[in-house]
């Protein structure tokens, strides 16, 4: 673990792995719903790094300190985490083109992707975009040469080691597989965002 | 009459913005927010409203409003011609406007933002407890365009008596705290490389960042043509993408990147920053903590 400063009120902290982060994010989200870093503003996690930032001038960055020192970070996360499942059809314009980077047939692509266990790693890009852990090394492949300017709402891809579903149309470069129909960003909903960071994701085949 | 404003033309970009959206970065959601939070929050006080009451922010003037009730409106942030009814009223100052009267806002001579507040603030739907338009998330109200009708709250206070306050000044050239980090470590003599040569802010800046342009930055050479895995930003993180042309991020910046951050601006600094027009010079001095 290593602290890197972020300007004068954050503090960029990294770690050796996903699950490192993974368990970093928790112990800060609990600490912060026991009460303990009444000045947090903002927690989140990137890839191998996790972000927090406190009120200027508090003293917020020194509690930050003191929880992850607490903190095992090769223990998982203590509090369980949500479960969520989400339906997808396996109908996107580049399942042909995953499946034979992939030397597999499109129907073993959507069986590998789809018999997945994944985790929110953390979500950016877009509101509601969560990058997803524990995708399949066959699947994992590199962005299109050329992105596209608008990719559909729900659209679920591939890119490097993460899968995702795009919550709203955007221009995007990931290899699209399929199609989702659940919305996954509302900001009038309770969350307003389906997927955050340390969920549990599945997929399931809709037929 | 419902208390409301109604938009009779704009200028180059017209948006609702209050102090924007913090606390759901963890989401992918941008922070938002005026750009020169103090110009929004004085604009504010001259009217009697809250601070964080939503305004207009106005990019390099243009916009024309009709009252559609008895109202008040100040205007901050860079001395702008203001006038009501084709009368030069001035900016920074509480101005009464009667029902039907129109409220017009020249070009300013320096900087890009005024801040127009109205009593009551614009009464738009709150998105993640914020009004604030993120145009690229897709939150918060569309661009205002002419022939809109802006609803107005109820007003919570009296105007406060002054009777005008000097604008902000606008400079051509800015010196701009930096505290180096998190990904210093990139570049060979980071403070030295930052500070030695002078950059320029070029006309791609938008609400996302700053595109600065001058000699590039360079990374050292084990780094070359690498990406980092995606990692948390925040507002005044300077990024340094594969062309070596740093960019700060503003209000609306993404919540990750994958590009190596030198340094992060200090909080104070960033009102200037949204302020400075294409063809600002800006040299960094590099703080510690």
């Amino acid at each position: 673990m290593r602290f890197r400063r972020c300007g004068a009120d954050a503090v960029l902290v990294e770690l050796a792995g996903a699950s490192e982060v993974d368990t970093a994010r928790a112990a800060l989200d609990e600490a912060r719903q026991r009460g303990e870093l009444p000045d947090l503003v903002e927690l989140l996690p990137g890839a191998r790094t996790v972000l927090a930032a406190v009120r200027p001038g508090s003293r917020g960055l020194d509690a930050v300190r003191a929880v992850l020192a607490d903190t095992n970070l090769t223990a998982p996360p203590a509090r369980e985490a949500r479960e969520i499942t989400l339906p997808v059809r396996y109908d996107g314009p580049d399942l042909e083109l995953v499946a034979e980077t992939a030397g597999l047939s499109t129907t073993e692509v959507a069986e590998r992707h789809v018999a997945g266990e994944y985790t929110v790693a953390f979500c950016g890009f877009a509101p509601g975009f969560g990058y997803l852990n524990g995708l399949d090394a066959a699947l994992q492949q590199p962005r299109l040469d050329t992105p596209r300017t608008r990719v559909p709402a729900g659209s679920v891809g591939v890119a490097g080691e993460f899968t995702a579903v795009y919550p709203g149309a955007s221009p995007g470069g990931w290899r699209l597989i399929g199609s989702c129909d659940v919305p996954l960003f509302d900001p009038h909903g309770q969350p307003p965002a389906v997927l955050a960071p340390g969920d549990r994701v599945r997929f399931e085949v809709r037929s | 009459m419902k208390r409301a404003l109604t938009v009779l033309g704009t200028g180059a970009q017209v948006l609702v913005q209050d102090l924007g959206r913090p606390g759901y970065a963890h989401l992918g959601v941008p922070p938002s927010g005026a750009l020169d939070p103090p110009a929004l929050r004085l604009a504010n006080r001259l009217v009697g409203n809250h601070e964080p009451a939503a305004g207009l922010e106005v990019l390099l003037g243009g916009l024309r409003l009709r009252a559609e009730c008895s109202c008040t409106v100040a205007v901050t942030g860079p001395g702008v011609p203001v006038s009501v009814d084709d009368r030069a009223v001035g900016s920074h100052a509480p101005v009464h406007l009667k029902e039907g009267q129109t409220l017009a806002l020249g070009a300013p001579e320096r900087g890009l933002r005024n801040y127009v507040a109205v009593s009551g603030g614009v009464d738009v739907d709150v998105q993640l407890g914020s009004r604030s338009s993120d145009l690229l998330s897709g939150l918060g109200p569309e661009q205002v365009r002419a022939g809109d009708v802006l609803p107005l709250g109820v007003p919570a206070g009296l105007p406060i008596g002054v009777d005008t306050l000097p604008p902000e000044r606008a400079p051509e050239a800015l010196w701009v705290e930096v505290l180096l980090g998190p990904r210093e470590d990139w570049f060979d003599d980071p403070a030295g490389q930052l500070t030695a040569r002078t950059w320029t802010v070029t006309s791609d800046s938008n609400r996302v960042g700053l595109r600065l342009t001058g000699t590039a930055l360079e990374v050292l050479a084990e780094y070359r043509g690498k990406q980092l895995p995606s990692e948390p930003v925040i507002t005044g993180a300077v990024q340094v993408p594969s062309s070596g042309q740093p960019v700060i991020f503003l209000a609306d910046h993404p919540t990750t990147g994958g590009y190596p951050v030198i340094g992060v601006v200090h909080a104070d600094e960033l009102p200037a920053l949204a302020q400075a027009r294409p063809g600002t010079t800006i040299q960094f001095r590099v703080v510690h903590p």
